[in-house]
């Protein structure tokens, strides 16, 4: 069984966001990347949970990225995956990264495809159904749990209020989050072995996004809060009734 | 009622009246109740369609309990229902491509979802097969109609893009609770569809709810409890006071890692991104990351006794005190509005 593993590259959770160029272009100067969560933490950590189970499963990670995407592949490799595969393009939309996948997904005749639920930079959610729609196969998001077994898929899934379980037959797109797996850190050994691991670079494929960011903007600061003295609790309730007009 | 047969094998056989221009909105269920993000994204489609001077049309896939002629409520004129061939699974590649074939039908131009856990699963699929720009977690109108270009939140919350599509076609998804609901009073024509007996690959064995509890991200009121509050034990803080006000419940990660509570309650950056009218947090210090899931909503409370927490930066109304003791006051003073 093969398995592909979609990973991105995202700034940190405590990067400092801020734009230049216009509100055109996120400063990235000092930023620390790292793997998006959700496909390192679930998708990639379930992938290497399945191959320890089956070691004949071959689990391959795939990125759309400029040379400077690396530094995140190595460390998903120090977690485990058998080879990487970097599709030189910095991608302008979802589609046009998705379409950069999905062309990879069909050289490498994969049965599993696996994401995170979305990226923290950009909480599109869209790869996992662009890339099984251009493929023409199933796909079931935000997963919780996975197994698989003779050439189908048990997936858990969450739905508003609880959670629901498919079977599906291979080759399927899964989104991951939590619930998945638990994360992991990479080990000294998984580190060293990560530097001779292949890492394969693609030529990208020709097709042009169908979206453009214009620009961005940050959110108004607040004015400031009001507050209320810890003896006089009820002052609150009577702000919220009467000025914030909420409850 | 007109009836139409519907394929999902050969879409193209609906490339008809692809002339005429529409907004198609995809009404998503909630056991055979239509969810309220859906009815967001309703009149989310008829104010776009107005905007463009083009019908406003709905689709409706699976059984349903309702009137669907009362969407009319809403704008549309026309709900499209295909009820069988199993559509009550939830399969997105049978899901999309009977939307898709519908779009096409009717000529529609934009298709909304709402961003809901099934809205954000068939966006994407739909895009691709209309070959339409897709935006996701959309907060506002166009502003112009030359030019399509509409906001959405990146970084986890913490910026806001501006994105224009490129393509003729559109597909957005509409992010819950950002989109005001207007009930007016029209009624909508209902023409139902049928479409071949189950050939999805998807099967559903079971489903587990929680049941009783307002679903997170629909919720407009929540009441959010962390460390602070020392143990699961002490949840009845929480619960006393998002029972009087009807709030959801959740929970920093911490709390979630901690297994006090479910996943399914976490907000933040990791977790769920929430943008409710009313976030109340209790013992939550406001670690960047979880002000990233939150810090959309329209009012913020902070109960905290440490007066440094990050979190009050970012609130409306704080109480610098100790819960155990504010939390039983505040209950007490909303259990005496609320009996008037």
């Amino acid at each position: 069984m093969k398995i592909l593993v979609c990973i991105s590259r995202t700034p940190d959770t405590t990067a400092k966001i801020a734009f230049t160029e216009n509100s055109t272009k996120f400063v990235s100067e000092g930023v620390q990347w790292i793997i998006n969560p959700y496909d390192e933490w679930y998708a990639l950590v379930r992938a290497i949970e399945m191959k320890e189970k089956d070691p004949s499963m071959l689990v391959h990670l795939v990125t759309v990225g400029a040379v400077d995407t690396e530094p995140v592949i190595r460390k998903a490799l120090a977690l485990g995956g058998d080879e990487a595969i970097r599709v030189d393009a910095e991608p302008g939309d979802a589609y046009q990264a998705s379409c950069m996948i999905a062309e990879v997904a069909r050289q490498g005749g994969y049965d599993l495809i696996l994401t995170g639920k979305e990226t923290i930079d950009q909480n599109g959610s869209a790869v996992a159904g662009m890339v099984a729609e251009l493929l023409d196969v199933d796909m079931v998001s935000l997963a919780v749990a996975l197994e698989c077994s003779e050439g189908k898929a048990k997936v858990t899934r969450e739905i508003e209020g609880g959670e629901e379980v498919y079977e599906v037959p291979l080759p399927v797109v899964i989104s991951c989050q939590k619930g998945m797996a638990e994360a992991r850190i990479p080990n000294m050994r998984g580190i060293m072995a990560a530097r001779t691991k292949p890492l394969r670079v693609v030529a990208p494929t020709a097709v042009l996004p169908l979206t453009v960011t214009e620009r961005y903007a940050l959110p108004a600061a607040k004015v400031g809060v009001k507050l209320v003295a810890a003896d006089q609790p009820e002052e609150l309730v009577r702000l919220l009734h009467e000025e914030a007009r909420i409850i | 009622m007109r009836k139409r047969e519907l394929s999902d094998k050969s879409p193209d056989n609906f490339l008809t009246n692809s002339i005429a221009m529409a907004v198609l909105t995809y009404v998503d269920l909630n056991e055979g109740l239509v969810r309220k993000s859906s009815l967001e994204a309703l009149c989310y489609g008829s104010q776009l369609a107005e905007r463009f001077g083009c019908p406003s049309e709905a689709i409706v896939l699976g059984s349903v309990s309702i009137d669907l002629a009362e969407l009319g409520a809403y704008g549309v004129t026309r709900v499209h229902h295909v009820a069988d061939g199993g559509l009550d699974v939830f399969d997105t590649r049978r899901h999309a491509s009977i939307v898709a074939a519908m779009a096409r039908a009717i000529g529609a131009t934009t298709v909304v979802l709402s961003h809901s856990l099934n809205g954000r699963a068939l966006g994407p699929r739909l895009s691709v097969r209309l070959q339409a720009g897709y935006v996701s977690g959309v907060t506002s109108l166009p502003e112009e109609t030359e030019q399509f270009i509409i906001k959405r939140n990146v970084f986890s919350g913490k910026a806001q893009a501006e994105v224009s599509i490129l393509s003729p076609v559109r597909v957005l998804t509409l992010q819950p609770n950002a989109f005001g609901i207007r009930r007016g009073a029209g009624q909508a024509e209902v023409i139902t569809g049928t479409t071949p007996e189950d050939s999805g690959r998807v099967h559903h064995l079971e489903t587990r709810k929680v049941t009783g509890s307002i679903p997170l991200g629909e919720a407009e009121l929540v009441i959010s409890g962390g460390r602070g509050l020392k143990g699961p034990e002490h949840w009845g803080l929480v619960e006393d006071l998002a029972g009087l006000i009807g709030a959801a419940t959740a929970c920093s990660r911490a709390v979630a890692d901690a297994h006090w509570r479910p996943h399914h309650e976490h907000v933040g950056q990791t977790g769920l991104a929430i943008a409710p009218n009313l976030y109340f947090a209790i013992g939550i210090s406001g670690a960047i990351q979880h002000l990233a899931g939150v810090n959309r909503s329209k009012v913020i409370v902070v109960i905290n006794k440490d007066p440094e927490a990050p979190f009050f930066k970012a609130a409306d109304y704080g109480i610098v005190g100790d819960a155990f003791e504010v939390m039983p006051r505040i209950i007490a003073a909303v259990r005496r509005l609320k009996a008037v």
